[in-house]
């Protein structure tokens, strides 16, 4: 059993830089590679992908990012663990089994984790009791038409991950892995960790919080971003953890970014909610109990992490069509690049009315980017030299809104002087996407996993 | 009194939470901390965020960060891919935050 294990996070959303990963693996020492691909919205746009092709669903950015590194992975002997699988973990193995024959490496094992998509299984869950109310305003599935519900995935924990690697999987590809069991499933199948190790699990968890959205810890996103050396090769941290639980957060020698108490800190904040009681399918995490301690030069250590027993539910993601939307932009100049762009949104509401096409108040969105937009009523100018006019609307009916696409382009000629920067031709109306967050009797849902030889 | 920014003395990242943003705060000494707690209350970033913040302002303690933790609900426009909003996921609310200006003895 290794006394330390290096765990690094190279991907922090579907989107993020290639470089991530493919530095991490040739720049420094390594025993695992954690990858997140998935965002609330993004198994949505995957079931979109998949229902077009059957083949597709996966993050196809991953098996690109293996097409540059697989045989160096695999040499250096480094364990990649990814939600990479989406709604298709089954399409994305055989995209990488097919990649890694085609690079002739021999023996790689590859396991995917199956079990989180219930999209399938919906009707019988609520047949059998699961209301799976929204956790923000309480209303029951049931309201909702099944036939616009385009996916329903359950947060998945590290034991599932554990099982994989206990398989002998070099590489673990699962669907809606939650983000901290990228890193707690590898630790927990490292040090032979229980699932009653709640303190121990607790802080792989926060260990996971804070790497899992990649350099946002190293520098990225950083208020102090003056103090931060070489934002273009910033590196992306590495996680050592030890076995009581206690962890450094690290990067690779000689790489750009920082890491001090300060870029922990902002990154243990991101998306929280209460730090009393972070919940996870594994344990509860007390945030508040993390001991954050400068240790070195990019080295910072966290001890003890206390933890509780999980709840007995799942969370459950869904996501459903919910109407359109579509938004377009001009560039307005001085003089009074103000007064003019408020006057063009004044023109294109009018003129919609005038062809009996009418919005309410909460479904439209103008913006003047450059007066304020951000921190609205907090930092505005009054003058700003030119203007970016945002003018958006929604509703359920697509004409609608395609025909309100229609009226931006005409304010070049038609509206106040110094109007420039159409591009794009018309904005046409796309899908919008809500998101359903429920939660399901753990009892109701089983993974399963699997191993593959090349 | 003298006039001070928070972001003199604290920092902030913020992100989505559902159809709301989270702000945290933090400062890098105890006393500054202190300062925190007394000057930020959910009722004083509620008003801050006026023209951003449609809903209720709850707020959290870490300590051991010398962080608040601020829930600003439905302040993104709908949040995810029914936002129209430039910041739909509220990714610019901290340093909103920190343009706080603020008396300090």
């Amino acid at each position: 059993m290794r006394d330390k294990v290096l765990i690094a996070n190279g991907q922090g959303f579907w989107g993020d830089s290639i470089l991530g990963p493919i530095r991490l693996v040739r720049e420094g020492p390594l025993d695992y590679l954690a990858l997140d691909y998935l965002a609330e919205v993004t198994m949505s746009i995957m079931q979109k992908l998949k229902s077009r092709n059957p083949a597709m669903g996966y993050a196809t950015d991953f098996v690109a990012m293996l097409d540059r590194i697989l045989p160096e992975v695999a040499d250096k002997g480094i364990k990649i663990i990814a939600n990479a699988g989406g709604v298709n973990p089954h399409g994305c193995l055989e995209a990488v089994l097919e990649l890694a024959r085609k690079k002739g490496v021999k023996g790689l094992k590859v396991g995917i984790i199956e079990g989180d998509d219930i999209l399938d299984r919906l009707p019988e869950l609520i047949e059998s009791g699961e209301e799976m109310r929204n956790l923000d305003d309480g209303r029951p599935l049931s309201d909702i038409d099944p036939e616009r519900i385009s996916s329903a995935n359950v947060y998945i924990g590290a034991p599932a991950v554990a099982e994989c690697l206990a398989q002998g999987a070099d590489i673990v590809i699962g669907g809606r892995i939650t983000d901290p069991a990228l890193v707690a499933g590898p630790l927990m199948h490292e040090f032979g960790w229980g699932e009653d190790q709640f303190d121990q699990l607790a802080a792989a968890t926060v260990a996971g919080h804070i790497v899992e959205c990649g350099a946002q810890c190293t520098g990225g996103n950083f208020t102090a971003w003056r103090d931060v050396d070489d934002y273009v090769r910033i590196g992306y941290p590495v996680i050592e953890a030890h076995k009581d639980g206690t962890f450094f957060v690290t990067k690779h020698d000689g790489t750009g970014g920082l890491i001090d108490r300060r870029t922990v800190v902002h990154q243990l904040l991101y998306e929280m909610g209460d730090p009393e009681r972070y919940l996870g399918p594994d344990c509860t995490a007390q945030f508040t109990s993390a001991q954050i301690e400068e240790v070195g030069e990019n080295r910072v250590q966290v001890s003890g992490v206390k933890g509780t027993a999980p709840t007995d539910t799942f969370k459950v993601s869904i996501s459903y069509h919910d109407g359109y939307k579509a938004s377009g932009q001009l560039t307005v100049s001085g003089p009074d690049a103000l007064a003019k762009a408020k006057l063009c949104a004044d023109i294109v509401w009018g003129r919609l009315e005038l062809d009996g096409c009418t919005f309410e108040e909460h479904q439209k969105c103008v913006e003047f980017v450059g007066a304020g937009v951000c921190h609205e009523g907090i930092s505005e100018t009054e003058n700003p030299s030119e203007i970016v006019l945002r003018i958006g609307v929604k509703d359920a009916d697509k004409k609608k809104v395609n025909r309100f696409g229609m009226e931006i382009v005409p304010l070049v000629t038609s509206g106040p002087p110094g109007v420039t920067g159409f591009a794009g031709g018309r904005p046409k109306a796309t899908d919008i996407i809500s998101y359903w967050p429920a939660l399901i009797d753990k009892r109701k849902v089983e993974t399963s996993v699997r191993v593959e030889t090349v | 009194m003298a006039k001070i920014k928070l972001a003199d003395i604290a920092q902030a990242r913020s992100g989505d939470k559902g159809d709301g943003s989270n702000v945290g705060i933090f400062a890098h000494n105890q006393a500054d901390y202190e300062f925190l707690k007394e000057v930020l209350t959910p009722e004083r970033v509620k008003q801050h965020f006026a023209k951003i913040c449609k809903g209720d302002v709850v707020r959290y303690e870490a300590p051991n960060l010398l962080a608040l933790n601020f829930i600003l609900h439905d302040s993104l426009g709908g949040g995810g891919s029914e936002s129209l909003k430039t910041d739909a996921q509220g990714k610019t609310h901290g340093l909103a935050l920190l343009e706080m200006e603020v008396e300090r003895a």
